[in-house]
């Protein structure tokens, strides 16, 4: 089939796929972002099983520190004589699980505030979208900061966090769509038959507010990505000697002078990864609006 | 509009008393301890122990520490636990800082974001377009502080230029204006990194508006008259956009005062972010908390200006 056309009997989410699979950029982006996923957990399952590549990304050879990149060290050493490669390889997988992770707990809480605020309406709406105006203007990275620092970082610790101030945009979208359909005539219907307000939000709201939830969910991944790597090199991220982008980055930049490829390729590797999920979740929100 | 600045006000209010109760009970509900000596320093008799609690009211119930901290917020009796000088002192020192930088961050991202936006109007639907929103994702993906690095890189390995700071050390400058420029040179090269994010926000939200505002029939008007596309895109559409460059000192001042931690950290910029990333690493509780009071007051006081300004500019808006 024709990938412009439309077809009267396509449900919208196919309608929607076929919009996003005929864009591009989205290709593009998803194979970077399913790359990303592919190293990152082939990494994790190798040393699983005890086997390392190219080397184990903890291994220490002061004889080989800051080598530039060479054919055996392809991005270079650090000042330990650690395998670059092999610490951004191990630190993909922290990146793209803090991403995941923090998005579902934003789009948890967001979800609940915000179809509890839009469905009930009235007093529990005032206060639960106070307390979201309250939130915004919080500079979020004081926040995450100062909860992170207190609370001891830790993977656990960072997710939560980060999800934990992040939910405020989800909830105010949730609560839009809410306000609109609530005030649709197959949500009336289904009031008039005598329907649960459970049945209602799960069966006739949520699915037809899936689209613009699933889009503000892929543009929070990169956010948090680049939260993680801002809180990681301010040395409050997950500790060392576990590698991640944003610690390889706080660790070179002592040699910044001398290394730069300890500066340069970790960014590279956030830089893409973060802009491959804003790319896709604007294709993904190009394709959930347009009609045709 | 008299009422509208009381609601506004009360709201205010409201707005600021939850983010202190939030900011204070992270601060003291988490683990460990304020003490500058360590917790279990065994130099550290009882006596001196207790004499610390009392003075920094550790001794009282949480609900008292809260209310006896904002009464010495808001006296200028708050004391730092580190250094025991008082918070609003430190504050105000780093303030005229935090605020050049904020506000020159600001001006870079709407104007920069203003000509990346018309441009991306204009040419809506081309490749122009594509490439623009692309460069707009381009630059809110782009991790701040790799930036600041890469620049550090090129410009002292480079060019051997210094940036840290907010003037040379150790050079003696001629006039008043040389040293004038060294100033604005330290202060354009943290701003500009801070501002990219906002480059990209202000483009894209600009590029919405003015593409509406390309389809009104005033703008078909101006251009059968035969003016100048120059004069019908800046003059006649830009106008009528305005809503985004106003608003958008509003919508800036959050993403800016939190990018501004890590910003000023790594040029050693001595504003409010890098007193806020040594406060939180010497767990100075009072400190904590009284910066983000003043931050949250910062971006509050922002949102009200850019409502006011919104509302002088553009005769077709009331606040009521």
């Amino acid at each position: 089939m024709n990938p412009g056309s439309s077809n009267i009997s396509e449900t919208p989410s196919a309608r929607i796929l076929r919009r996003f699979r005929a864009d591009p950029i989205a290709r593009i982006a998803v194979m970077i972002i399913i790359l990303f996923a592919l190293l990152a957990g082939g990494t994790a399952l190798l040393s699983q099983f005890g086997h390392h590549w190219p080397f184990d990304p903890n291994l220490t050879n002061l004889e080989q520190k800051l080598l530039p990149p060479s054919p055996q060290h392809w991005l270079g050493t650090d000042n330990l004589g650690r395998d670059v490669l092999s610490r951004m390889l191990h630190g993909s997988s922290i990146s793209l699980t803090v991403g995941l992770i923090a998005v579902f707990v934003s789009l948890a809480i967001g979800m609940v505030v915000g179809a509890l605020a839009g469905y009930l309406g009235g007093i529990t709406d005032q206060v639960l979208m106070r307390s979201v105006d309250a939130l915004l203007c919080f500079p979020t990275f004081f926040l995450m900061l100062t909860a992170v620092a207190l609370l001891g970082p830790s993977l656990i610790n960072i997710v939560v966090v980060i999800g934990l101030v992040s939910w405020t945009g989800t909830a105010r979208l949730v609560r839009g769509e809410f306000l609109t359909l609530r005030e649709s005539e197959y949500v009336k219907s289904a009031r008039v038959l005598g329907q649960n307000a459970w049945t209602i939000i799960t069966r006739h709201i949520l699915p037809n507010a899936a689209a613009p939830i699933l889009v503000t969910a892929v543009l929070g991944i990169p956010e948090a990505i680049l939260s993680e790597a801002g809180l990681s090199f301010l040395g409050f991220g997950v500790q060392p000697p576990q590698a991640t982008w944003g610690n390889i980055i706080a660790d070179g930049k002592t040699y910044l002078l001398d290394a730069w490829w300890l500066i340069l390729f970790p960014g590279l590797a956030i830089l893409i990864a973060s802009l491959s999920f804003y790319l896709a979740g604007d294709a993904l929100r190009e394709a959930a609006e347009s009609r045709g | 509009m008299t009422s509208f600045l009381i609601r506004r006000l009360a709201l205010s209010v409201v707005l600021l008393f939850i983010i202190s109760i939030i900011s204070f009970f992270i601060v003291t509900m988490t683990p460990g301890s304020p003490y500058p000596w360590g917790e279990l320093n065994p130099k550290i008799s009882a006596e001196v122990k207790a004499n610390f609690r009392k003075k920094f009211h550790l001794d009282r119930p949480l609900h008292e520490q809260y209310t006896l901290m904002m009464k010495d917020l808001f006296t200028g009796d708050l004391r730092s636990i580190k250094d025991d000088r008082p918070v609003m002192g430190k504050i105000m020192e780093r303030l005229p800082a935090t605020l050049a930088l904020n506000i020159t961050a600001i001006l870079i991202s709407l104007s920069f974001g203003t000509l990346l936006g018309v441009y991306a109007a204009r040419n809506a639907g081309r490749w122009q377009d594509m490439a623009g929103s692309f460069v707009a994702f381009l630059f809110i993906a782009l991790p701040g502080f790799w930036v600041s690095y890469l620049v550090a890189i090129v410009l002292v390995k480079g060019f051997g230029v210094p940036i840290l700071g907010t003037h040379s050390y150790g050079i003696v400058f001629p006039n008043g204006f040389a040293a004038g420029l060294d100033t604005l040179w330290h202060l354009l090269i943290p701003a500009s990194i801070l501002a990219i994010g906002g480059i990209a926000s202000q483009s894209r939200y600009l590029r919405a508006t003015m593409i509406g505002t390309l389809r009104e029939d005033y703008i078909r008007t101006a251009r059968a008259k035969g003016l100048a596309e120059e004069t019908v895109l800046y003059k006649h559409a830009l106008r009528n956009s305005i809503r985004p460059l106003v608003t958008g000192i509003g919508m800036l001042l959050p993403a800016l005062i939190s990018g501004s931690v890590i910003i000023e950290s790594i040029f050693a910029y001595p504003g409010m972010g890098r007193l806020f990333y040594e406060a939180v690493l010497e767990r100075d509780y009072p400190t904590i908390v009284a910066l983000n009071f003043i931050g949250a007051a910062l971006i509050l006081l922002g949102n009200l200006l850019s409502d006011l300004l919104y509302a002088a500019v553009d005769p077709r808006v009331r606040l009521e």
